[in-house]
């Protein structure tokens, strides 16, 4: 470990990892800080993603694979089931401990430097410019200067609230979150399930999602004006005690996951943040693997050019923002905007919706028009739902 | 005030992330509850598995619900 890099990415998940990676690859040197004493442990998420969304960012290997998903199954709260007609809904079952290492390693192939058991306590900055990172490391506090530090230290943050960024998130849009991983269940492992309905998970959703035969990660989150009456751990406690009496519960994983658009402002003067750190998360479904290694490889790329033109100022920097707000950050907007009309639905409308878009031929049953049934009182949405869903 | 029941925390920084006024430090595996809490309650809310919960004066655990969870 030096005592200065061109870059310092704090948090070594996969937005961290690509935005390293791709630093990197671009001359810059990098240093990736993980706190924890191993890449990829704790896994803190679902593990499903779209195979399509996937390969736009990183080639799949086989070995990150548990499971292939061919398609998602919707279930209203009366039970309805509709399966999605579209394509898109294929994907995989990652096993995160061994992707996220993996792009870790990936990363140090170009030439990223990693410290695990490196705990990031504050930031070095002048004149409120980020200048580098405070680390405790083995007993030790050392600090390390970096012309640019990114920040992918997930969803509290720290990193951004020190740089004084507002990082804040509304309690309606953090899911408050709880997974169990179970065995000796009946799932049939070609199909996700998600379930709706304010008995299940007001404000959210219910997931299944197989790993496997007899194994699955089963999850919800619900909206933090919800969780405020009753917690996630009892809502998924009620729905496995019913549907899985016979479980066996391998892993039980607790987290926040914010649903809302962008931050406002992910860069500073020397500092830039991705993934959940930037809330960059798609605030319809959750998912926020593919969204944060997109925003790393821009970020990563942006941070190179701009150690290069010795320019690190947030003017430069915005240059991220704007590419990030492009490629996905626009579509973000639409999406929180339909989330949030899609929740105040009662389990009547959603039952209504289930069974007009169970009219409709299987092969028209896609999210695009499933979102014109749920929304058809709210026309004003309907152009969100058509751009989002291109 | 805000009490921590410990062995129940997950240490996922959720509570952490809606603090409007940043008054929870979250160190490893230890979180605590900084002096300028406004005891808005929105960590109670938002915490999946009931790990925080606000105190009385006396010392008991206002909501009741959370002291009875198994």
């Amino acid at each position: 470990m030096r005592s200065q890099y061109d870059c310092v990415v704090v948090g070594g998940g996969p937005g961290g990892a690509w935005a390293a990676k791709h630093a990197a690859a671009q001359g810059a040197s990098v240093l990736l800080l993980e706190k924890d004493r191993e890449v990829g442990i704790p896994v803190r998420c679902a593990e499903a993603v779209g195979i399509a969304g996937l390969k736009a960012v990183v080639e799949p290997q086989s070995r990150w694979i548990s499971n292939v998903i061919e398609g998602a199954v919707l279930v209203s709260p009366e039970g309805k089931e509709v399966l999605l007609a579209s394509d898109t809904a294929q994907g995989y079952m990652l096993d995160r401990k061994i992707f996220d290492y993996d792009l870790v390693r990936i990363a140090t192939e170009s030439g990223v430097e990693v410290l695990t058991k490196a705990y990031v306590y504050g930031l070095i900055k002048q004149n409120n410019i980020v200048m580098g990172v405070r680390v405790q490391h083995m007993g030790a506090r050392h600090d390390i200067l970096a012309k640019i530090v990114i920040g992918a230290d997930g969803v509290e943050s720290r990193v951004g609230r020190w740089a004084g960024l507002k990082t804040n998130i509304k309690l309606n849009d953090m899911e408050s979150c709880l997974q169990m991983t179970l065995s000796n269940i009946n799932v049939d492992p070609r199909y996700i399930y998600l379930y709706f309905g304010q008995e299940v998970a007001p404000g959210g959703y219910l997931w299944v999602f197989p790993k496997g035969e007899n194994q699955a990660n089963v999850g919800l989150g619900i909206a933090g004006t919800f969780a405020r009456y009753k917690s996630a751990q009892k809502y998924l406690k009620e729905f496995v005690d019913r549907q899985f009496p016979h479980a066996a519960v391998l892993y039980t994983v607790v987290g926040g996951v914010p649903c809302a658009p962008t931050l406002k402002k992910i860069v500073s003067d020397g500092l830039m943040l991705v993934g959940d750190a930037a809330h960059q998360v798609n605030p319809m479904s959750g998912g926020g693997i593919v969204t944060a290694m997109l925003a790393g490889k821009i970020a990563g790329k942006v941070a190179a050019e701009a150690v290069q033109a010795g320019d690190v100022g947030t003017d430069r920097l915005m240059r991220y923002a704007e590419s990030w707000h492009r490629a996905e950050g626009k579509n973000h907007e639409r999406f929180h905007k339909i989330k949030q009309a899609v929740y105040k639905l009662s389990d009547a409308d959603l039952n209504k919706t289930a069974e007009s878009v169970l009219r409709l031929a299987p092969e028209k049953r896609t999210l695009s028009n499933i979102f014109r049934a749920a929304l058809i009182k709210h026309p004003a949405l309907i152009f969100d739902v058509v751009k989002a869903f291109v | 005030m805000i009490g921590i029941i410990n062995d129940r925390c997950d240490f996922c920084g959720t509570c952490v992330a809606v603090c409007p006024v940043d008054a929870i430090e979250l160190f490893e595996a230890r979180i605590k509850i900084l002096d300028h809490c406004t005891d808005c309650m929105l960590c109670v809310w938002i915490c999946p598995v009931e790990t925080l919960a606000a105190i009385e004066q006396n010392g008991t655990i206002k909501n009741n619900e959370v002291a009875s969870l198994g």
